[in-house]
């Protein structure tokens, strides 16, 4: 009786812990490898037959194709800071330079991946479309009200994601250092 | 007590195998995962367009929405495929991936140094199978070895501005994936 009453315990504590550790790891996208620059974090190997078991995981989850690595590498921000989420309703500024690269996106996307509605249907920029500073640098405003020069609505949502993609860069699984791949910068003006 | 404790420490390294297990066999039980979205909208061996993602409406998540986007859904069980698409102004990109989306090989149109991006997607059995002075007289061939017999083709051409999108989608159509006569 002991016996079965043990085994029962044992069985039950593996399968708590073994599913809330897959259900976890794959919730909060814990993968390996990810190189972090500024608020940006990019997991080159994800685009190549390298890709971590957990990436697959989350891969073959949200059903999302990764950039291959002979085409470019995703960078993704969910947050200014440690502290600050990327929050809908407030004012970010996006700002800098990005490394080398032939053409780069900016896209803002709610946590699932979705695009987000709003009133002018702009999802986000190109490296073409993109006003720029006589220093080359350039600012994006992201918010949830119109605002002159390149402004990224977010629809007054309370979470969301960017996501920047360089295409054809030299920035990639040999990527180490922030020193020669400059993101912009995220930074947070106005929250009501 | 300890009887209890030693149950308990046999739960957590039970736990610690099934989380591994889970983990890797998660991608082969997956119903919603890039491939088997895009099989009920694609026939094989075709080039099929995949519509721009909208906030209602999106075939996968995290598509990027500046890129015209086209997929050929491969099986090269009976014939290797013959590939080729023209390149557009600004960028276009071949990338492929297997059975489970693992991407592994793309190439864009500057690597391909041409007007169109033309290539040979085969398994390694097909390749091996090659005659010798076929792939001599062929070396200006690009031979992509696919690691299964069914995966992904997608091409993706870049519309550096909205109003570009349609040409993007346009020049996708000449896209062609096709079987080899043998």
């Amino acid at each position: 009786m002991r016996l079965l009453l043990g085994t029962l315990f044992a069985f039950a504590t593996a399968a708590l812990i073994g599913l809330g550790a897959t259900w976890f790891t794959l919730k909060e996208g814990i993968a390996y490898g990810g190189i972090s620059i500024g608020a940006w974090t990019a997991w080159p190997k994800n685009g190549t037959p390298g890709i971590d078991p957990y990436a697959r995981a989350m891969v073959a989850r949200s059903g999302e194709l990764p950039v291959g690595s002979g085409d470019g590498i995703t960078f993704y921000a969910r947050a200014v800071d440690a502290a600050r989420p990327l929050d809908g309703r407030c004012d970010v500024a996006l700002s800098g330079t990005t490394p080398q690269a032939r053409f780069w996106t900016l896209t803002l996307y709610d946590p699932e991946g979705k695009l987000v509605a709003n009133s002018v249907q702009r999802h986000g920029f190109t490296s073409q479309e993109i006003i720029r500073n006589a220093s080359g640098t350039f600012e994006i405003m992201i918010g949830p009200r119109a605002r002159p020069g390149n402004w990224l609505p977010t629809g007054g949502v309370e979470r969301y994601v960017l996501a920047l993609r360089l295409y054809d860069t030299p920035v990639g699984l040999a990527t180490r250092s922030g020193r020669d791949t400059p993101m912009p910068s995220l930074s947070q003006k106005a929250c009501p | 007590m300890i009887r209890f404790l030693l149950w308990l420490l046999g739960g957590v390294l039970l736990g610690g195998v099934v989380h591994l297990a889970t983990v890797l066999l998660l991608p082969g039980m997956a119903t919603q995962d890039a491939y088997s979205r895009l099989a009920p909208l694609t026939p094989v061996n075709k080039v099929v367009p995949v519509p721009a993602p909208s906030p209602d409406k999106a075939t996968m998540p995290f598509m990027d929405p500046a890129f015209a986007m086209a997929v050929c859904r491969y099986d090269l069980t009976n014939a290797p495929l013959k590939f080729s698409v023209p390149i557009s102004q600004a960028y276009t990109s071949v990338s492929f991936y297997t059975r489970s989306d693992i991407a592994y090989y793309a190439i864009n149109d500057r690597a391909a140094g041409r007007r169109v991006i033309e290539l040979d997607l085969m398994t390694p059995d097909q390749h091996n199978d090659l005659p010798d002075n076929e792939e001599i007289t062929a070396a200006d061939r690009l031979i992509v070895e696919s690691p299964t017999n069914t995966g992904l083709i997608v091409i993706k051409a870049l519309a550096a501005e909205p109003g570009l999108l349609a040409s993007a989608q346009n020049l996708l159509t000449s896209a062609k994936c096709q079987p080899q006569p043998q």
